[in-house]
């Protein structure tokens, strides 16, 4: 069990976040119609939002690199598509995000951080900390939410960017608006 | 190195596609796109040159999106094998209009001919049999090719995937196109989608 989920069915008295809302309303404004995702406890809301959504279909991978495939796959069919992933699965990525170059199809990832603001394990440190500069270098623009306030806006700028102008594009959430993951008490 | 018996891989690929209709088809990097190349362009040919180990899930995406059509990738063991984990992507989604034919020479034949693991260790049939995908065989004849073409037409009971055991004969290339956005964007127009 993910220590994350458990810390959040103990303040389950509160409300469920928003932001994973806001999130989940952008991508049905687009008509987003596959989402490919290695879990991550950040993405968890999202992701149930998905699994009962009737016009997404919720795929999972095996690795992160399998999603950029099957979004250039599911576009050459006629459907837009986004990757959810955490910071650690960019770099199973970096070959296959060649395609969004080679295909210029649509390409959009939301990536929950991990390695930042008070992480406790070290081994999510190195890839959190070069997620930012592996996607750049890869030719995808960095877009980053940090506040829940502010998810909204930044999702729908990215959405628009990847959408409308076929600009590749990331979200990364910051562990700062996840909540930092809890090992011990 | 030939082997006696086993078949070549540009008559595989023919012979697949001699009554292809409106399939879809998607070719891993390296030979299976100049297979692909040989047996005729088509609007509906996604070459790669390469992403290698992504060619079953770029099949998966448009199986997914046109669930009306067949969608069969050609690919080799190499390919295959790097991607071996989306045979279990596939086996959780169960497209019934996918197919994946793979090319099985046992080597790198693009960048020298090193074995490959298929060889003596690795059989992809059970591989892809445990992922899910029960429609799993090895074929080895002309026949069992014409009659993958005809089972990839039906749309409602896939996923399938077959092995098949091909001369290592490096052939000479036939280059597709390589440009990858005009592919995409032929493939997209004969589907009937606009560009943004």
């Amino acid at each position: 069990m993910h220590a994350r989920a458990e810390t959040a069915q103990e303040n389950s008295r509160e409300p469920k976040a928003a932001w994973p809302e806001d999130i989940f309303s952008i991508l049905q404004y687009y008509d987003v119609r596959q989402v490919p995702y290695v879990p991550d406890a950040g993405h968890s809301q999202l992701i149930q939002r998905v699994l009962g959504c009737s016009t997404m279909r919720g795929i999972p991978l095996t690795t992160e690199e399998e999603g950029v495939a099957l979004l250039a796959g599911a576009w050459a069919g006629g459907q837009r598509g986004v990757l959810l992933m955490q910071s650690s699965g960019v770099g199973n990525c970096i070959n296959m995000l060649s395609l969004t170059q080679i295909f210029r199809f649509p390409f959009l990832t939301l990536v929950t951080m991990r390695g930042e603001w008070g992480e406790f394990n070290p081994w999510q440190v190195p890839m959190g900390s070069s997620t930012q500069g592996v996607f750049e270098l890869s030719g995808i623009r960095v877009l980053r939410a940090t506040e829940p306030g502010e998810v909204k806006d930044v999702m729908e700028a990215a959405a628009s960017q990847a959408y409308n102008a076929c600009t590749p594009t990331a979200v990364l959430l910051s562990q700062r608006l996840i909540g930092t993951k809890v090992f011990v008490k | 190195m030939s082997k006696a018996n086993l078949l070549d891989r540009r008559q595989v690929v023919s012979t697949l596609l001699a009554d292809r209709k409106d399939a879809i088809v998607v070719a891993g990097l390296g030979a299976s796109t100049y297979d692909l190349a040989a047996a005729g362009d088509d609007a509906r040919n996604l070459y790669l040159w390469g992403a290698m180990g992504g060619a079953v899930m770029i099949g998966l995406g448009l199986a997914l999106a046109q669930p009306e059509l067949p969608v069969v990738i050609v690919t080799g063991d190499g390919e295959m094998l790097m991607g071996m984990g989306s045979l279990a992507t596939v086996g959780l989604q169960k497209p019934k209009n996918l197919s994946i034919l793979v090319l099985d020479n046992e080597a790198y034949g693009e960048t020298g001919g090193q074995m490959s693991h298929t060889s003596s260790a690795a059989d992809l049939v059970g591989v892809a049999r445990a992922c899910g995908i029960p429609d799993s065989k090895a074929i080895s004849t002309l026949g069992e090719i014409e009659a993958f073409g005809k089972a990839m037409q039906d749309v409602t009971s896939g996923p399938r995937f077959a092995n098949v055991k091909i001369d290592a004969a490096n052939l000479d290339r036939v280059l597709s196109n390589r440009d990858g956005t005009y592919i995409m964007n032929r493939l997209r127009a004969a589907l009937g989608h606009a560009p943004i």
